[in-house]
This record gives structure tokens, sequence and C-alpha cells, in this order.
């Protein structure tokens, strides 16, 4: 929960607040469709997975798959929902080019599942949104349009491909929980690193593998009465889902301040424009005409047969991050990032079980390692946890220099030998000679010499400084303990030649 | 499962027995007339006798498809009882089979028997246009499952017959391409929505056909034409590559000239099919059979057969009726849900499903689509605006209504529950009864035209035909005038969950006059 005074901050000067919910679409991560056996792959040539199924010819009937139902019931226990013992499938009819049956078989009346949350960590304290439902449904296929601009010798016109058509979907409803358009990217977010800990979520954004719809509108804070809303659809990035709310929230005070009658509204968003288009009006709202979908008995689902499912689900990134802030104690903005994604979580934890110190492995990974990230097998990191973790214990041991560390760490990279060869080569000894390191201390007290009287008056910021031009001069690879020792034995020499030339 | 069979026979054109004289008075050996015996039609053998023997090698495959084939000649173009039919690969497939026989091997219990199905069901690259302009000329990439069981057992596919478009229709004269007529009287109708498969087996141009239920469209076209049809229990036949009509009702099932012979058809396609969620295992609940006709309880609902219903109808149904009473069956009165309100419920529930599963019927994947619609509506507009005809957009508008979003809880979910109560009313009926007996039409066969102009009148032809599709249990029509009759008339038997094989066995009983 916010104070007060933020909220107030937030919601503006004329104390109406912003009331937001969202409609997500992710796909699941299953081998084949929904309802036939095709497999749901991405990137294939168009109209290569297809069968008269999927296709909707004449005479053809849906079967489920069930790991599709187990994904979905993954889903909704990762995100803390109850899944309903029994649910029933239904036909939203409408017709266009890239839904071949004219309906889409989802959910309705009797959805898989009920409730649930999502938690977003704030600087202080956390904001819940609550979910409505969660339920399953099958993906429609998609239209690509050629305009003579970009037809090369293609006719001009709207082609479909059914390659997506069938895949499933786990569509999940929140209640009109969020108050701003960062919470509600936030929330996207959230969602999406949820179930990709839970292992449902298939593919990524820019494939599709998570759309959002969302509702907003403004009320006067304090009432409850649901105010004329907005439906700003088909959103695939976080950025087009906060950019769009901010335009229709500032559309809606706009209009509201004009005295203007707000008129409940479909929109979409043009990221070119930066601008949302109206698509329907109220009066030309779709009538879905809803029917229990005849070809497909309910779903009844043991609990035992859920319990099994969620079992092994494991720390959700909430738990774990609290975990790294309590018990390793990192600091919160770190724990927040390396829990925003599962492969750096895990590889941080891989770190920190190989002995790496918490703190340290955190900032290593966030600023060095991530730099490499892509760079190994399946697009991961190029070196395993016990490498990295054994770098930064020597870099401890021996008081390495950061900028040393980092260039072992590319020679690591590059060549694949430890950490411990590679420091045991001269080439990567920290340079440790003090006739070398003070030939280099005395030639930076000589460049400057009035911050070397400032560095003897007792102005140790300064110090700093000084490491680092001497760091420069030995390119990265003297020994930063030698150094500082130097460093301190050439002040007192200054200091006290200073004072026999002053005699 | 066992089901009623006909005696072998013995001795070379010998009289065919009691038993099926009624239908065939042909050798069963040479399939010649019988000398002496009265030819009723030129409609061949039975299923059974001609498996017999094509096993024993007394007649050949393809002289038999051959025979077939002739008469569709013959007579199609004057019936329209076939939209398609394959010459040639029904001559190919006899060669074949044949000589896999002559190698050894059996294929199976339909083995060389021509059969014709219905144009609503898929049938790899063969013509399937469930009688729509909107379909013409659709070959679709895959086969039924119950026409793939056909072909399993060995039967020759002589064709795809006529029928009402997208099978919503009680005469076959709505489909796009013309109507069937009735052979026993082609200025009649044979019935609908399966007329033409009706039309073919009484025309001897198969020994047996599919065809499709929904609100009776193989037991009414079954009676016009004096054959056994067979509506099984729901979902015991899979419908995966039937062109869907209303989901919850259609079911697909067998004509023939006998209970025999249908019941050999049911045995091959019925059973659970992993793709179609809907379908189950048939079940046989009358183990013990072998009843006879004293021992015998039919219900019969006195104000159905009281109601609107034509004289010779009634006349025969009662003669029928007194001649069972002679023999020690107990008619018992019994009263039923009405007829009318069967109607209303089966037209609600039947059209909004209908109607959605006609929304993918839009041009842009495959059938007809309009040429130059300049924009996605007029695409849509004209595709199925044109490709459509009349009796369908009747019933996608209607059905349309129904599911709309004020008026569903009013109609839909009304009609639900009245389903719900007609199936409790039929089992309670049911209870201490072997089944419930009515005639299986109100009126007989009618002349082309005559229904028409009046959907009512003609919707009204299917008054006592619904309510097995209502309670989803199973239901056959048989005929109860002599062969000699100028129009066949055919009552109905109605049984509860799973009874096919109880009504297999009244149906052949009570027409063989009490021999079991």
């Amino acid at each position: 929960m916010i104070s007060p005074d933020a909220a107030r901050k937030r919601d503006g000067a004329d104390g109406m607040e912003v009331v937001i919910g969202l409609e997500l679409h992710a796909q699941l991560r299953t081998r084949t469709k929904l309802f036939c056996a095709c497999r749901a792959e991405f990137g294939a040539r168009p109209n290569r997975h297809l069968c008269p199924i999927c296709l909707g010819l004449p005479g053809a009937l849906p079967v489920v798959n069930r790991r599709a139902v187990a994904l979905g019931v993954r889903a909704a226990l990762a995100l803390g929902a109850q899944v309903r013992p029994r649910s029933a499938w239904a036909r939203k009819h409408y017709f266009y080019p890239d839904l071949p049956k004219g309906y889409q078989i989802t959910q309705y009346e009797e959805p898989l599942a009920v409730g649930g949350v999502v938690d977003l960590p704030r600087v202080e304290g956390s904001e819940r949104v609550e979910l409505e439902r969660l339920h399953l449904e099958e993906d429609a296929g998609r239209l690509l349009h050629s305009t003579r601009a970009s037809a090369s010798s293609e006719a001009v016109g709207s082609r479909v491909d059914f390659n997506r058509c069938g895949v499933p979907l786990i569509e999940i409803v929140t209640r009109p929980d969020l108050r701003s358009a960062p919470a509600a990217g936030s929330c996207m977010r959230r969602v999406k690193q949820i179930l990709e800990h839970a292992g449902v979520s298939a593919g990524r954004l820019e494939q599709g593998g998570l759309r959002c719809d969302a509702n907003v509108s403004l009320r006067r804070r304090g009432r409850t009465v649901p105010a004329v809303r907005s439906e700003i659809k088909n959103l695939n990035s976080y950025r087009h889902l906060v950019r769009a709310l901010e335009a229709e929230t500032r559309r809606q005070r706009a209009m509201m301040r004009r005295g203007a009658r707000l008129v409940s509204a479909t929109l979409l968003w043009d990221e070119r424009a930066g601008a949302v288009r109206m698509m329907r009006s109220k009066e030309e709202m779709a009538d879905y005409r809803y029917l229990p979908e005849p070809d497909l008995p309910p779903l009844r689902l043991p609990p035992d047969w859920v319990a099994r499912i969620g079992a092994d689900l494991g720390e959700t990134p909430d738990a774990r991050r609290a975990r790294w802030e309590q018990e390793l104690g990192v600091r919160r903005a770190d724990a927040e990032r390396l829990s925003a994604d599962l492969a750096l979580a895990d590889y941080f934890d891989a770190l920190v079980r190989c002995g790496a110190d918490p703190q340290r492995g955190a900032d290593f990974l966030l600023s060095e390692l991530l730099a490499w990230r892509g760079r190994g097998e399946e697009g991961g990191f190029p070196l395993a946890p016990d490498a990295v973790a054994e770098l930064l214990r020597l870099q401890r041991e021996r008081s390495v220099s950061a900028r040393l560390t980092k260039q072992v760490l590319a020679e690591m990279v590059r060549t694949g030998t430890r950490a411990e060869r590679l420091l045991a080569r001269s080439r990567w000894q920290p340079i440790r000679d003090p006739k070398q390191v003070r030939a280099w201390v005395v030639d930076v007290f000589r460049a400057h010499p009035r911050l070397v009287a400032e560095l003897a008056a007792g102005r140790d910021a300064l110090l700093r400084f000084f490491v680092g031009e001497v760091m420069k001069r030995s390119a990265g690879r003297a020994d930063p303990q030698r150094v500082r020792e130097l460093l301190a034995q050439e002040l007192r020499q200054w200091a006290s030649a200073d004072r026999e030339g002053e005699r | 499962m066992t089901f009623p069979r006909t005696a072998p026979t013995a001795g070379r054109c010998a009289p065919p027995p009691r038993a099926s004289r009624a239908i065939t008075s042909w050798c069963p050996r040479c399939f010649r007339r019988a000398r002496g015996g009265r030819a009723v039609s030129d409609r061949g053998p039975s299923i059974a006798e001609h498996v017999t023997a094509v096993r024993a090698r007394r007649v050949r495959i393809p002289d038999l498809v051959s025979d077939s084939l002739q008469r569709i000649s013959m007579r199609n173009r004057t019936l329209g009882a076939f939209l398609h039919v394959l010459d040639e690969e029904a001559r190919a497939r006899a060669e074949a089979l044949q000589s896999r026989l002559e190698r050894g091997a059996w294929p199976g219990p339909l083995t060389g028997v021509p059969i014709a199905i219905k144009d609503n069901l898929c049938l790899r690259g063969v013509p399937t246009t469930a009688a729509s302009r909107l379909l013409a000329g659709y070959r679709p990439p895959y086969t039924a499952t119950a026409v793939a069981r056909l072909l399993d057992a060995g039967a020759v596919i002589v064709g795809k017959t006529n029928l009402d478009e997208f099978a919503m229709g009680s005469s076959s004269e709505q489909g796009a391409f013309g109507p069937v007529r009735n052979p026993l009287d082609p200025q009649r109708v044979a019935g609908g929505s399966s007329g033409g498969s009706a039309a073919a087996v009484a025309a001897g141009m198969a020994l047996g056909a599919l065809g499709s239920d929904t609100g009776g469209s193989v037991r009414q076209p079954a009676a016009f034409c004096g054959l056994v049809g067979l509506k099984p229990h729901y979902g015991t036949v899979s419908r995966y590559g039937l062109i869907a009509f209303a989901s919850s009702l259609d079911i697909i099932g067998p004509l023939a000239r006998s209970v025999d012979d249908c019941a050999r058809l049911w045995r091959v396609i019925a059973g659970r099919d992993r793709w179609d969620a809907t379908s189950r295992d048939a079940e046989d609940r009358d183990p013990e059979g072998g009843r006879s006709l004293a021992e015998l309880r039919l219900g019969v609902p006195r104000d159905w057969v009281g109601g609107r219903i034509e004289a010779p109808v009634r006349e025969a149904f009662e003669r029928f009726c007194a001649h069972l009473a002679a023999r020690g069956a107990e008619l018992v009165p019994v009263t039923l849900p009405d007829t009318e309100a069967g109607l209303a419920c089966y037209h609600l529930l039947a059209d909004a499903e209908a109607a959605s599963n006609l929304a993918r019927y839009d041009g842009v994947r495959y059938g007809s689509r309009a040429p130059e619609a300049g924009t996605l509506a007029a695409l849509y507009r004209r595709t199925r605006g044109r490709g459509f005809g009349g009796e369908v957009r009747r019933r996608i508008l209607l059905g349309t209504y129904v599911l709309r979003a004020g008026a569903y809880d009013r109609y839909y979910r009304r009609a639900l529950r009245a389903r719900d109560a007609i199936r409790a009313a039929f089992d309670q009926v049911l209870a201490g009864l072997d089944a419930v007996l009515t005639p299986m039409t109100p009126t007989r066969p009618f002349r082309l035209g005559t229904h028409l102009r009046d959907p009512l009148r003609m919707y009204a032809s299917d008054r006592f035909a619904v309510m097995p599709n209502l309670t989803g249990w199973p239901a056959l029509t048989f005929p109860i005038t002599k062969p000699e009759a100028r129009l066949p008339i055919g009552g109905q038997l109605c049984g509860g969950p799973h009874s096919e094989v109880r009504l297999l066995r009244l149906a052949a009983m009570l027409q063989g006059g009490g021999a079991a």
C-alpha cells in the first residue's frame, strides 16, 4: 500500500483516480495445439502446421490436449488461484478470417480457476493485485496485410497464416486494482516472470508469448461506482502498455475537464502515431453469442491430480527475493533486478552455492557478467557459476583490481581457461613490486602537487582519485593493496619533505 | 452382441426362408428371381446372403458391384438419389477385394457389399457438398471415421447420396442440386434429410446406406421408402467427418432393407473414437433377449395417435396394433410429452447449434467464395447469402436470434431444461416396458412441392421423430405395411439408453409376426 500523499500525487490534482484492470493472454508451452495434434511451433513457414481440426474443415471436431490443461492448472497454482474441480468449454462467436470456425473455443461461465494474486514490489512495501479468474482458450491465426508499397510481385491484399490457430492460451483477468500505468506495466512483467518460473510460458513477447488487453477509467477517489471504461486491445510489450494507458488516461482526463461525456469504447494503440485509435463504439459492441461447447464434455479435474501438478512449483519469485534480502543480505534493488529474470536468478543462486559472497556476486553478475549474456549455449552465460565464483574468490584473496578482473574475465570467456591458471601467468599477475609502484605514485604526485597537499591536509576522499591514477598508469595491473600502502608511504615522505622544505 | 439372423438356405433355387420373403424373393445362391416366388421389386439380396455367397465364391464381387452401378445408371437421373457416383473407384475396389479373397484373405464382415453414404459424410478426395452450393467442388482431405470403418470391413462405397442442404429438411427437396424422388412413387418425396440414402437402398442401388439423424433424418426417409432405419444411442457412432448440423443431436445411422442388414451395418460403425470427444462405446443392455410376442409390453402414446395424423396412417397403425394384440402382446396406453413442445424444443436447440456450426462457411479457406467482394463484410454477406439456400438461411437466422445476449436465457437455456424434462418423462414411461411404439410419421410420403411453401408444415412431419433425438436414446423404424402396399408406412420403436439390440430384436419379432 502506498501513503495517501503518494496516492494524491499519483492521481493528480483533480482528485480523480485511475482504475486499470488487465486481461493477459499467455501462450502455454506445449508441443501441440489445444484441440489437435499439430505442432505449436513459432516461426515455421506459413500454414505448415495444419489439420482439419485447427483449420475448421467441415466435419472436424476438437479433442482436448491434456498437457495444455495441466500447464493451465500449473499456471493457476503459480498465481495462487483456486482450480475449480469442474470447468466447461464455450463457443465465442465472431466473424474474422483468422478464426476458421467462426467461433473461438474458450471458457465462459465455468473457468478453469478463480482468485489468485500478483504482488508488485515497491521501494516501500508492495502493491497487491488480485486476480478475478483464469481460463484456457485457443489462439487465432495471424493476418498479414500487403499494401501496394510493400508488395513485390504478390497481389495486394491480406493473407492468413493458421500456424498459430489453436495454440493454447491461458487468459488471466485481474481485478481493477491497478492505479497507474507503470503499475500495470509492472504487473504484466510480473505475471510473465511467474509463468516463466513455473515453466508454463512459451515464447518471448516479440513472438506473441504474452499479450495484454487493458481496461481503464477515471473515478473520484473514494467512490466505488464503476465509471465509463475504455478497453485497449492487443498490447504486446510492457512499453506499449504503459504508453497506451498514459495516453488514454490523458485523453479521458481532458474530456472530463471539458465536461464532455465519455463513451465506452474499444481502442487500439498505434505505436507509430503514439496515440490510441477507436476500434468500436458502444453501439457496435460485439455480441459473442456464447454457447456451451457441445463437442466437448466438461473438464473434471481430480483434486489430487491438481495437487501433484503444483507440488514442485517451489519458490515463487517473491519468496526468492525475500530470502536473498533477509538471509543473504543482498540489497533490495539488486535482489529485484535478479529475481526479475529466471535465468539470472538461477545463476545467482548457483554462484552463492559455489561459495561466492552474495553481495559481491550480485554486483559482479549485474555489472560485468550481464554483458556476456547470450554468448553461451542456448543464449545463456558463457561461464559456469563455479568458474565465476573462483574468480571472485581469487580477486578478494589476491587483491586483484576491478579492471584487471574484467580483463581476466574476458580472457576466460575467450579461451575457457580457469581464473586460477590465468592469474598465475605473469601477464595477469598484479604488479606488487614496490619499486615499480612507487615510481607510478611519484609520477602521479608530481602531476598533481596541489591535490597532494590537500590529501595530506586530510581530505581523504581524494585517495580514490590517486589510486585510480596509479591504476591508470599501470594499465590496471597494479595491486590496489600495494598501491594504497605505497601511497601512504609516499605521502608521509612528501609531508615530511615538505615540512623540511618549509623549515 | 447377438442379433437376429435369417436362417441359411440350402438347395438350388429353393424358395427363400419365411422371414425374409417379405423383403426379397431372390434365390440366395444365384440371385435370380426364385421360380414361383413373387418379385416385389428388383432389389437384390440381403447383406447376409451377399456376404455368404461372396465368401463361398458363388458370386464375384465385381459382378455384384457392377449390378449396383447399373441400377444407378438406369434410375438415378429420375430419382436423383446420388450426387456423385464412384463408378471407376467402386469397380477398381471390387476387383482388388476379389483378388484378396482369391488369395485367401477375408477383409471383413461387409466384404464386397455396395453401400451408399450421405453426402454430408467426408470421404477423402471425393466431392462432399452437403447438397450446398457453398461446398460445390469441395473435396475433403480426410475420411469420416464411420466411413473408414465401413471400408475397413471390406465395403464398397458406390456413391454419395443426395440430401436436404446441410441435412436441414424432411423431404430431400431442399438440396441445391435437385430433389430426391421416391422409388416406389417418383411423384412423391423419399423423405429427408437422408432421402438419397433411402432411395438408393429402396431402388436396389446399394445394399445399405449411411445417413445422419438429427430430428428423424434417417428414420423418416426409411419409413417413406419402406426400409428399416436405426437411430443409435447418441455418441455411439463417431461424428468425426460428419458435416455438423446440431452437435448435441446429430448421429449417423444405417438404412437397409431388413433388420438384420441394419444391425450388421451398425455393428461395424459403432464404438468409441478418439477423434470425437463425445463418442462412447455401444452397449448391449438386453443380454437375455429371447422373449416371445406374448411376453411383450409396448407403450403406445394415445394422444400422439389421436392427434393430427393422416387417416391411412392411423388405420395402418391401429391394424398393426390389433395384429400384435391378437398374438398376445400387451399394448399399454402411455402419456408422452406433447409433440408440439418437443418440436419447439428441438428447433430452438438445433437451430442455435446449426447457426454456430455453419459459421465456418465463409469461403475463406474452402468452398465457393463470392468473387469481387471489395470488403470483408461484403465477402461474408455474398458468399453466405448466395451459397446457402433458403431453409438454411432461415435456420441460421433463427438460431442466431436465440443465442443473442438478451435472448439466450429466454430461449436456449429454457429449451435445455425442456429437454431434461422430456428425458425424465420418457424414462418414467419406459420403466416396465420393452419399448414405446408409435407411427413413424403423421403422413404417408407426400407429393413433391406440397410442403415446401409452409415450413411449419414441413417441420410437423418430424413430430414423432424428434423426441428420441432429444433424449439421445435409440429409436428404430420398420415397415408395418405389407411390401405389396402402394405406399409404405413405418412404425417406430423408441427405447431407453443403449437399447439398440433390444429394439432390433423387437422389430424382427414384430415384423415376422412372432417368429423369433
